[in-house]
């Protein structure tokens, strides 16, 4: 809370301290229907996915399932020859290669959009005729449906009739048309090219919340000062935007983790691009290993709750503003 | 020099506007074509043809996704925006203990990945026999739309002036009356706010509705153009698929440029604090 509430709320709180009483009690009567809500919908399912992830429970029969410990993680039988099997998620090279296809995708992804972001955010942030218009565009792949998007860049990178084919081969810059969301070695290339043509515009706009904060006097200052404008940059802009920055990094990070729909449409069975909640997902549901596909979801969701807990810790993250404010 | 300056930067200008908008652009162009012509490539309109969009529109099944998606999309927000209210006024208002550490577990809940609850969701679902209707769909939405709005509202509601309170509760004001006579009227911008990203939200969904969903009637409009299939498999219908991406698209622009300004001040209300 701002210290203007705080004193605020001791002349209120000289009133009696039934009053207190009586606003904490509403206050948890306010709250209840929340977090019935919150419970009924996350913390309960939540519980339920970790739980069939330590039974064998198949999709055609969700009660019927036996609790059989961690043998979806990781299981080994040791055969009458002497050799040892291992079994489950945790020595399964699908698994491990969706788990390096997300860990790559949202490396590449997060920091191209951060970078690209940050230089459409300072285009915007100078005074020009049409900012306005400018603003309004790089809103429209925002706003456009991720599916419709994919399905928009699927036709475009089409190998027969593709425009990006046509382009880049009038450009000279391909020989010949490559079938850029079918081939392994460019499927990754155009998810990312979707992805960051779609998400670029959120991390601008962002950035230019952030970059507007900063006072227009300590540019003056500088130029009067001849700081070459590179130098402004790093030095002074940076270190200024870095908090609104940083909370906007972990957002987009978590969303590319946690990427779905955008492979789904545009590159789906493709191996090179297959993520942890595709796979997770394929499991689940289309090859009836329910309590399989739940155990990868659940590792997701430990490997999404350290990132996040390293990044804040590490960023020393003020996410709640409460601190600062 | 300043010539080439502001030159480059008019170029950038340029270059960032034709990136954003050229493949909506394009897909507009394409679904303008039917026959020979959808396989040429082409950079300006010519024939101006509206044969995909009338497939699209007297389809079996889009105008019933579409209708599915509206009354999802909105049903979902009036409920999150409904509970999210009060509860915000408590997070925002009322000092009580473990206050801190209920926002970061309803922050907590917002960054859930979808997947880690598809399994317990789909039980649950089964369970209450709602597997293929919308309601599926409206309860497992909630999971994201509730904590964004509650977690935006509470940092609207926090910058309020406290003295507003002060004054209705000296005038003997419970605290239902303040949420609902006194800050309610001074909501409205932050309600119409974030009951559109929450729309927004809602309406692009696809792993849920793909998952909660089984016949192509009850689908929401993603899951139906992402699974719009051709005569046979080879043949991608790509002039319908067009059409109905921009049906479905240029309505969520109108919206996000009447009300540019608002979508940008609620991007920014939960992330940005500097």
């Amino acid at each position: 809370m701002t210290d203007s509430t705080a004193s605020g709320r001791a002349g209120v709180q000289a009133a009696g301290p039934s009053l207190q009483q009586q606003r904490a009690r509403a206050a948890f009567w306010f709250l209840a229907p929340m977090l019935a809500a919150l419970f009924c919908v996350a913390a309960w399912p939540l519980g339920r996915s970790i739980w069939f992830s330590l039974t064998d429970t198949t999709l055609s029969d969700l009660y019927g399932g036996k609790f059989i410990g961690f043998d979806n993680y990781l299981n080994w039988r040791t055969l009458d020859s002497g050799k040892t099997i291992f079994r489950g998620t945790l020595v399964d090279p699908a698994w491990w290669n969706a788990v390096w296809n997300t860990a790559r995708f949202s490396v590449v992804s997060v920091t191209l959009e951060t970078v690209l972001g940050m230089l459409v955010a300072l285009v915007l942030n100078a005074e020009f005729k049409g900012r306005g218009l400018v603003r309004a565009a790089i809103l429209v792949p925002w706003a456009i449906p991720t599916i419709v998007s994919a399905k928009m860049w699927a036709w475009m990178l089409n190998d027969q009739y593709g425009i990006i084919n046509d382009i880049m081969l009038n450009l000279g810059l391909i020989s010949e048309k490559i079938a850029w969301t079918a081939s392994t070695d460019t499927a990754m290339y155009a998810v990312l090219a979707v992805d960051v043509w779609k998400t670029t515009p959120f991390m601008a706009l962002l950035c230019l919340a952030g970059l507007q904060t900063i006072p227009r006097d300590i540019y003056e200052a500088a130029k009067i000062d001849g700081v070459h404008p590179v130098k402004v940059f790093f030095k002074l802009t940076l270190p200024l935007v870095r908090p609104a920055l940083m909370v906007a990094v972990i957002f987009r990070m978590l969303d590319a983790l946690r990427i779905f729909d955008l492979i789904y449409v545009l590159t789906p069975n493709s191996s090179s691009t297959k993520t942890m909640s595709i796979i997770s997902r394929e499991n689940m549901i289309d090859f009836d290993k329910f309590a399989y596909g739940s155990a990868q979801s659940t590792l997701l969701f430990a490997i999404l709750a350290i990132v996040v807990s390293a990044y804040i810790w590490l960023g020393k993250l003020d996410l709640g503003g409460e601190g600062s404010r | 020099m300043t010539y080439v300056k502001t030159g480059l930067f008019y170029l950038a200008v340029v270059v960032i506007v034709v990136f954003s908008v050229f493949p909506f652009y394009y897909a507009i162009i394409t679904s303008l074509k039917t026959g020979t012509a959808l396989f040429s490539v082409t950079y300006l309109p010519k024939d101006v043809d509206f044969s995909n969009y009338v497939s699209v529109l007297t389809g079996r099944t889009f105008i019933r996704n579409l209708g599915n998606s509206v009354l999802i999309a909105t049903t979902t927000v009036v409920f999150a925006l409904f509970l999210a209210v009060t509860a915000s006024y408590a997070l925002a208002r009322v000092r009580f203990r473990g206050r801190g550490l209920l926002l970061m577990c309803i922050l907590a809940v917002s960054m859930f990945p979808q997947i880690a609850v598809l399994a317990g969701l789909f039980e649950l679902i089964r369970f209450l026999g709602i597997y293929n209707t919308p309601f599926a769909l409206i309860l497992s939405y909630t999971i994201f739309t509730l904590p964004f709005t509650v977690w935006v509202l509470t940092t609207f509601m926090r910058d309020l002036p406290v003295e507003i309170e002060e004054a209705a509760i000296v005038d003997g004001a419970s605290p239902w009356i303040i949420i609902t006579k006194v800050f309610m009227p001074l909501l409205w911008p932050a309600l119409v706010t974030t009951g559109l990203l929450a729309f927004i939200g809602a309406w692009n969904e696809f792993l849920f509705a793909l998952t909660f969903t089984s016949s192509e009637v009850q689908r929401t409009v993603p899951v139906g153009i992402a699974l719009l299939s051709g005569a046979s498999q080879q043949e991608i219908p790509w002039g319908p698929i067009m059409a109905a991406s921009v049906v479905v698209t240029v309505p969520l622009i109108i919206m996000v440029l009447i009300f540019q300004r608002k979508i940008v001040a609620g991007l920014t209300a939960g992330g940005v604090k500097g």
